[in-house]
């Protein structure tokens, strides 16, 4: 079988899943963020999966550099947010760190 | 220079003090000591302005009666208010008597004000004074005048109460204001009765429609009580009787400051006042104004006799004086009057002064002996100064002299200008007028007779304690104003002529002006004449005619010529006899003093209580004011507070009734409404872990219904 | 079998194998390592879909910057020496949920893939993308690229500020 879109769609959904499972089912933040940077590599092999098969040409290369720009910002941020947590609560344990909700 | 460069000049003469005041009472602590430097530099900057104003006024522009100009204040629809300033010969005059008197206060305050907490504060009040009484002098229109009369008010409540810690100091100062305050109301009410009437609060505009013939509410009467309410404003400033109570008390001001308001400015300006209107006073106001003069001065004078305070002589001295002047106006001497204005405002600035540097000197004294309890200010304390104050005694001897009459002095030119012309106005009116110039000759006599009971008890003999003979002589920025002012107080300076002055450049430049009064209303001698030409042939056939053929203006001043070697002679007579009795009885002690108080004790304690006027007002006027007082405190506090309370219990009870309204049935309905928000809330919130995780799961699992939704 | 399928099937199988054991794992570091292996196959991929540009992008940004980033993150808030570094567990009752979620969504995402009939253009093959890539980000989506570096710049700033300690 001809390697095709439907392949690295296949690849790209696996990826998301596991993405999603690891945001959901760890505590660690640092792993939630882990997570959350597969999920954002799905998606981007799905752009460029599109880009090259679908017709999006160019467009969808441009958009997986977007991706990748907010991908590092976000990253810088959480983890910025991240030390200040851990400063304040020495750990970071998302399902511990609930002040905001009162 | 030409009119405009004058009317610059004078505005640029009247703000230059309030530069000083608005330095010194900003910058005033940074300057310290300074501040007086500060002032002195900016009045002898005044001084100096003003000079070339009067310069110029009296010699390029001595034939114009008046440089003016005027423009508009605001207007209220078709009710324009306009004010204006403008220098006329007397103004010029005064510019000078104002600026220079209160540049050597300024000068002589550097030494006798040094050491005081608030010396800065003090320059500043005496920047304000001074710019006040400045806007007195150029104002040509009542609306300005009284703004600066206020301000006069004001400033001189600042000075006399400046040493407020001392109770009798700000009581003073109360008395001061309070007092001028009732003269101004009459004041007020005679200014509002001629707006009323000539709808401007310039004088020519308002002397122009009495000219006119045209009486406040068509009653003569009215233009009288117009002019008597103006003249309230003079007595109150004046310190005429009976408004005169508050000038003594005044000396409880530091020294500088009685030289300047009781010499030269404050109470100089109701005279100026009186100048200024002159023309608008009918015959009634006149005989009014010359009896409370007459009045004044002779009450004063006796008073003057028995008080010991060295300041308290000078003090109702002034008063005294300030009756003669205000007698000599009404009596229609307006040249004498304003002439001796100026006249004794050298020689009482300069007795004052002296006064300032004996109290200073016996400070000096006291202090140096450790002594905190004797008055400086007795002239029983002192004795013997002739030989410690060498300076202050030849100056003050003189200006005594001055003061008492004494031919190759100033005064005794303008007095004996007074005294003339009271013979001459009662010679002319005749019957109990009269007793005007008996009373006038025998407050002269009077003043002869404590002024040099002042010089000698003060100044002769042997020290009467051992502080007079601790005392020195003080420094040079005391003596030079005394110098300065004694020199002013020469004859020469005013006429040539040492026994009459009606030939000197004084006379000249303040000439008698026409009244504008009609002359059914107006004293017949005052009138002019005949008409113009006439004039100097009426005054032909008078025994001698003025040099230069200068005529008589009317029959009053040919009459008072005739009077004038009778009053000269009259005078001396009384002065000296005066003198002789001061000497007699203080110097050499033929007459013992005692024994005569003993004699006299009844008029003795009379004159040295100042005839009760205190104790007389303190129980009608003070009692009656204190019982309208209290009957108003009683009226407001039951009938207009009971008013104010009952509305207030009205508006309670209806605030209550309103009040279960709104507890039962809005608060209700908003409880409820809060209630159900509040429970749904509780329930809702049991949705928000506060975990993250389990909100991606929701928002995950809730993606997915929705899509097996759709898609199903 | 050609090379491009069996290459095609060794980064796929790279990405998904090193993608499990990175949310498998007890042990962060060994989760932040594997995870350089997972963008490394990622790049891969996208080598193999003519996107040349980005698959060294995805090498420098992700493996260079990102993946430093998680390190010293996990280095900073993780005791190393100590037994912390384990990454705690979820009670089980979250832990069904999230399974039970990601199979329902990885099920539900393979369903619409396969059963979809894309739109297939005739690819054009395209040669070196870095040009057209910088032309097009330059004029076409300018303003979207000067919102990015406004983006970078804040998000540099803002976490300069709050990884600042506080006084």
């Amino acid at each position: 079988m001809e390697i095709g879109l439907t392949h690295y769609l296949i690849v790209s959904a696996i990826l998301f899943a596991l993405g999603l499972y690891g945001i959901v089912s760890r505590k660690h933040a640092v792993m939630v963020l882990m997570g959350l940077e597969l999920i954002l590599n799905a998606a981007n092999i799905n752009f460029i999966a599109f880009a090259r098969y679908g017709g999006m040409n160019i467009d969808g290369q441009i958009a997986a550099i977007f991706v990748i720009i907010l991908a590092a910002a976000e990253a810088a941020v959480a983890l910025a947010i991240l030390l200040n947590i851990y400063q304040h609560f020495k750990h970071v344990n998302v399902d511990e760190v609930k002040e905001m909700k009162e | 220079m030409t009119q405009e460069v004058i009317l610059f000049l004078s505005i640029t003469v009247l703000l230059v003090p309030i530069l000083s005041f608005l330095i010194n009472i900003f910058f005033g602590d940074r300057l310290g000591k300074l501040s007086g430097v500060v002032g002195t530099s900016i009045l002898a900057f005044d001084f100096l302005i003003a000079a070339t104003i009067a310069f110029n006024k009296l010699v390029t522009y001595a034939d114009l009666h008046i440089i003016q100009t005027k423009f508009e204040w605001f207007s209220l629809g078709s009710f324009k208010v306009i004010v204006g300033y403008g220098i006329d010969n007397i103004a010029a005059i005064m510019l000078l008597v104002v600026t220079l008197i209160s540049f050597l206060v300024h000068l002589f305050s550097t030494i006798y004000m040094d050491g005081d907490r608030r010396f800065p504060k003090f320059y500043a009040y005496l920047g304000l004074f001074t710019f006040s009484m400045l806007g007195i002098v150029i104002a040509n229109n009542f609306l300005m005048m009284y703004v600066f009369w206020e301000l006069v008010g004001i400033s001189s409540y600042l000075l006399i109460g400046f040493w407020y810690e001392k109770n009798s100091a700000s009581n003073a100062g109360k008395k001061a204001f309070i007092t001028n305050r009732i003269g101004d109301l009459g004041f007020f009410i005679g200014i509002m009765i001629l707006f009323m009437t000539y709808g401007s609060f310039m004088f020519e505009d308002v002397f122009a429609g009495i000219a006119s013939g045209q009486m406040p509410f068509n009653n003569p009467t009215m233009l009288t009580l117009a002019g008597i309410g103006i003249f309230m404003g003079a007595m109150g400033k004046s310190a005429q009787f009976p408004l005169h109570v508050w000038l003594p008390d005044a000396m409880e001001g530091p020294t500088p400051v009685s030289a300047l308001i009781h010499a030269a400015t404050m109470v100089a300006a109701g005279v100026y006042l009186v100048a200024k209107v002159f023309v608008m006073f009918t015959a009634d106001a006149l005989s009014f104004i010359a009896i409370i003069g007459t009045l004044t001065a002779f009450i004063s004078a006796t008073i003057a006799i028995t008080q010991v305070d060295f300041k308290k002589v000078l003090a109702y001295s002034t008063v005294s004086q300030l009756g003669f002047m205000i007698m000599s106006l009404g009596t229609g001497g307006y040249t004498n009057g304003f002439f001796h204005l100026v006249t004794h405002a050298w020689f009482k600035a300069a007795l004052f002064l002296a006064a300032g540097s004996v109290i200073h000197a016996m400070h000096h004294a006291m202090h140096h002996m450790h002594d905190h309890h004797s008055d400086p200010q007795d002239i029983n304390n002192m004795g013997g100064l002739r030989k410690t104050m060498p300076w202050t005694y030849r100056t003050f001897l003189f200006v005594t002299l001055a003061l008492a009459g004494i031919p190759f002095t100033s005064g005794f030119l303008s007095k004996d200008g007074i005294l003339a012309g009271t013979l001459a106005w009662a010679n002319l009116t005749g019957g109990w007028h009269w007793i005007v110039p008996v009373m006038a000759f025998s407050a002269a006599g009077m003043t002869a007779f404590y002024m040099f009971r002042l010089t000698i008890v003060a100044f002769h003999g042997e020290p009467k304690t051992e502080i007079a003979r601790h005392t020195h002589e003080n420094k040079l920025p005391i003596v030079i104003p005394l110098v300065v002012l004694s020199i002013l107080s020469i004859w020469f300076f005013y006429a040539p002529n040492p026994i009459d002055a009606t030939g000197g450049w004084f006379h000249k430049m303040v000439v008698q002006p026409q009244s504008a009064v009609p002359a059914a209303y107006q004293w017949d001698f005052l009138l002019p004449e005949n008409g113009g030409h006439d004039v100097i042939q009426a005054a032909g056939h008078g025994e001698t005619a003025q040099a230069g053929g200068h005529g008589y203006l009317n029959k009053l001043q040919e009459e008072s010529h005739h009077f004038h070697y009778i009053a000269m002679a009259l005078s001396l007579l009384i002065a000296g006899s005066g003198i002789l009795l001061a000497f007699l009885i203080y110097q050499y002690k033929y007459i013992s003093a005692d024994k005569l108080e003993a004699r006299f004790k009844g008029l003795h304690t009379f004159s040295l209580n100042k005839w009760y006027f205190d104790e007389l007002y303190n129980s009608t006027v003070i009692a009656f004011m204190m019982l309208v007082s209290k009957s108003l405190a009683w009226f407001d506090g039951t009938v207009v507070d009971g008013i104010v309370n009952l509305s207030a219990q009205v508006t309670r009870f209806a605030g209550y009734i309103t009040g279960i309204f709104d507890n039962v049935v809005i608060d209700g309905f908003v409880n409820l409404v809060a209630r159900v928000t509040e429970y749904s809330g509780g329930q809702l919130r049991k949705l928000q872990t506060g975990n993250i995780q389990s909100y991606i799961v929701f928002v995950l699992a809730g993606i997915l219904l929705l899509l097996f939704f759709f898609i199903l | 079998m050609d090379l491009i399928t069996i290459a095609f099937y060794f980064f796929a199988a790279l990405t998904l194998g090193f993608g499990a054991v990175v949310v498998l794992s007890k042990n962060i570091m060994h989760a932040a390592f594997s995870l350089l292996f997972t963008f490394f196959g990622v790049a891969g991929l996208y080598v193999l879909l003519h996107a040349d540009f980005l698959a060294i992008t995805q090498i420098m940004i992700y493996i260079g910057g990102i993946l430093v980033l998680i390190i010293f993150g996990v280095m900073l808030t993780t005791r190393i020496t100590g037994v912390d570094v384990k990454s705690g567990k979820v009670g089980i009752f979250q832990l069904t949920g999230a399974i039970v979620l990601t199979l329902s969504i990885a099920l539900l995402l393979l369903f619409v893939y396969t059963n979809t009939h894309w739109y297939q253009p005739e690819s054009i093959p395209m040669e070196s993308t870095a040009e057209l890539i910088g032309t097009t980000l330059l004029t076409r989506y300018l303003l979207a690229f000067e919102a990015a570096s406004i983006l970078l710049l804040v998000a540099i700033v803002g976490a300069a500020f709050i990884a600042r300690k506080k006084h």
